[in-house]
């Protein structure tokens, strides 16, 4: 008696393992997971030579699309509410929480100085204007992004077609490793319920649940309609955001960068952003 | 075996009721941080990872800590750990069982946890953390399982164990080097981004660990009339010195790398820690006591366990002090400064400090008191195995 019990649970445990274990074989076999996660970048950055400090030749995608956004500082000083009707647009667009406290603050585009926004850059005797005008901090939808490579669940992924680092709020676990990853501070963490706080709800887009990540997403369900960002349209008056492929030579953000002298925010890290700035 | 957990003397139940007493008072805390969100906790967008993520990171080194007493006894056949390398395996079970389910308290959606398995991302630390931690308690449980039935049945253990035995050693590196890359892979977060910190953590597991198998050596003598052998004790207290030397070295060149290079990044975080950070009029400072009283601790608890006085043969109150302050120490150095610190500043050079909420408090007691209960359970059995054959 007491043997075949033995030998049930002994079976039961085996097969349970197995039950277990066995869709993560699968899935990790069946996808080659390991080598799409960067196989072709990685021959990139070979070839590429080698530069002094941390990584600093860190050679970027050459093909396919990739978007990105030139926001350009001295449009933005010309008409200082500008940036606020922006901040506005997203949280209409993406029915983003207004908390009363920073402790539960979720932030996608917002404001902040040029010496916290750009940490690397000296800002020791800056100009009065880049001193007196905020800056937009946003998510820089990395060519290589620190959060997608910490995700346990594949929650937040980079979209192969134009490059943009998405979320998925139902995958998404809540564990906040992205958000230790992210070196921009570009995510936040539901907290509490979101739904109470958010002032206008906007039926085009989802409001999110506790207990997940979100960040910006480049209005993904904006470019889908082939209408622009929320912050680019609100910005139209002045220019002051351009944003579009970054590896099309043709393209109004690619003529921008040819023309002017951009800075991107922590290029030592080698997460190639795709936000740039002109100062 | 496991029936000799259902008798013992009144001692061993009012033990299990305390401990039971704040189990129940973190379940009940967790279903409220359930129903309302992790809001219920002090963690906020700047410090997003508080004392669930920082209690698990240190009590993956109690667990690895175990193989301090494997690794003698079955690579160097060292005879004297025999009676407690199960103590050993045991520990790093409730070890285990704690980490596990401060990283449930901690996750937003603990409902989706097994997608980490339903969609496995081999790019992502938390995965391989998943894999080694899953595969240690495993093998702990079956190491310790099995080794025990044949001990208790007075006959050698199978052959094939072994192979398990030491894969188990191996194992132990890994969870805590696989603990400390969740760390320091991450770019941008400075205090982190240090080649030491898988060594540094290993260093302290292995002072920490056995330092606890030393004072519950220490208790089961006097409750549970099983005794380890001086000769055991003393050569624990070599490894425990040793380790926890090592650790203070370890510390010592961070330090010298924050200091020396002169590169804000790399001593912020320490300066915060340890003397307090004043930005834009405001002094933070809420984790310099516990960053002090670790330094304080961890050298005085150094200075006792290598003093005559824990090597008496009469009394073993010093030896207990000792294990006990080392305990303590490493667990404010790793269990609080580590993970609180490196949040120190923010992306945006931002301060933002952390204060654990009464809620989270009680949890996080919850949950040392299930991995004690488990403990206890798990004593109980080995020892009475013990008497049994004696």
């Amino acid at each position: 008696m007491d043997k075949q019990r033995r030998k049930f649970l002994k079976i039961a445990g085996v097969s349970a393992l197995a039950g277990i274990g066995a869709p993560a074989i699968i899935k990790l076999t069946s996808s080659n997971a390991v080598a799409s996660s960067g196989g072709q970048e990685a021959a990139a950055g070979h070839a590429a030579p080698a530069a002094a400090g941390h990584g600093v030749a860190a050679v970027e995608a050459p093909q396919g699309v990739r978007l990105g956004m030139v926001i350009d500082m001295r449009k933005m000083a010309e008409q200082p509410g500008q940036l606020d009707s922006a901040i506005a647009a997203c949280i209409n667009a993406h029915n983003i929480p207004e908390f009363p406290d920073s402790k539960n603050e979720i932030k996608w585009l917002w404001k902040a100085p040029f010496q916290n926004v750009f940490l690397d850059h000296s800002s020791y005797h800056s100009s009065t204007r880049v001193a007196n005008t905020p800056f937009p901090a946003l998510c820089n939808h990395c060519d290589d992004p620190p959060c997608v490579r910490a995700c346990p669940t594949k929650a937040t992924f980079k979209l192969a077609k134009n490059g943009v680092v998405a979320m998925d709020f139902h995958r998404c676990i809540g564990c906040r490793f992205c958000m230790a990853a992210c070196p921009y501070g570009a995510r936040s963490f539901n907290w509490q319920d979101p739904r109470p706080y958010i002032k206008k709800y906007n039926a085009d887009f989802p409001s999110r649940m506790k207990g997940v990540v979100e960040k910006c997403n480049f209005c993904g369900e904006r470019l889908a309609l082939g209408q622009e960002p929320a912050c680019v349209e609100a910005c139209k008056a002045t220019g002051a955001i351009t944003f579009g492929d970054l590896n099309d030579p043709q393209s109004e953000v690619r003529q921008v960068l040819d023309n002017e002298f951009t800075i991107q925010r922590k290029t030592n890290l080698g997460t190639k952003p795709s936000v740039f700035y002109i100062v | 075996m496991i029936e000799k957990t259902l008798k013992g003397k009144p001692a061993y139940w009012i033990w299990l009721a305390f401990l039971g007493m704040f189990m129940a008072i973190g379940a009940a805390c967790y279903i409220r941080q359930y129903n309302f969100g992790l809001g219920m906790t002090g963690m906020s967008r700047d410090v997003s990872w508080g004392l669930y993520i920082s209690q698990f990171t240190f009590l993956v080194g109690v667990a690895a800590g175990g193989v301090m007493l494997v690794l003698p006894y079955y690579i160097h056949n060292y005879k004297e750990f025999g009676r407690i390398t199960i103590l050993g395996e045991f520990l790093a079970i409730a070890a285990i069982v704690m980490c596990m389910l401060f990283i449930m308290a901690d996750l937003g959606q603990p409902m989706r946890a097994l997608n980490v398995i339903l969609h496995p991302t081999p790019n992502s630390m938390l995965f391989y953390d998943m894999c080694v931690l899953c595969g240690y308690l495993f093998l702990n449980i079956l190491c310790g399982w099995v080794i025990l039935t044949a001990e208790r049945k007075q006959v050698h253990p199978p052959k094939w164990i072994y192979f398990f035995v030491y894969l188990s050693i191996p194992f132990a590196v890994s969870i805590h080097t696989v603990t400390a890359m969740l760390y320091c892979g991450l770019p941008g977060r400075h205090f982190w981004l240090s080649a030491i910190i898988a060594p540094r953590f290993l260093a302290s597991a292995f002072a920490a660990g056995p330092a606890l198998i030393v004072l519950a050596c220490i208790i089961l003598k006097r409750v549970a009339g099983f005794d380890a052998g001086k000769k055991a004790m003393n050569k624990l207290v070599t490894i425990i010195i040793y380790a926890a030397l090592l650790n203070m070295f370890f510390v010592g060149l961070e330090f010298f790398v924050g200091y020396y290079s002169n590169i804000p990044g790399h001593k912020f975080a320490l300066e915060y820690l340890f003397f307090g950070i004043e930005h834009h009029g405001h002094v933070y400072n809420n984790l310099v006591p516990f960053m002090w009283a670790f330094v304080i601790l961890a050298f005085g608890a150094i200075g006792l366990l290598a003093s005559p006085l824990a090597k008496k043969e009469d009394n073993d109150f010093f030896l207990g002090l000792g294990c006990a302050m080392l305990f303590v120490a490493f667990w404010l150095d790793k269990g609080i400064g580590f993970v609180l610190g490196g949040f120190v500043p923010n992306p945006l050079h931002e301060i933002v400090e952390y204060v654990p909420t009464a809620n989270e408090l009680a949890i996080t007691a919850g949950v040392w008191a299930t991995g004690f209960f488990v403990l206890t359970l798990l004593y109980k059995i080995a020892i009475g195995v013990e008497h049994e054959i004696e």
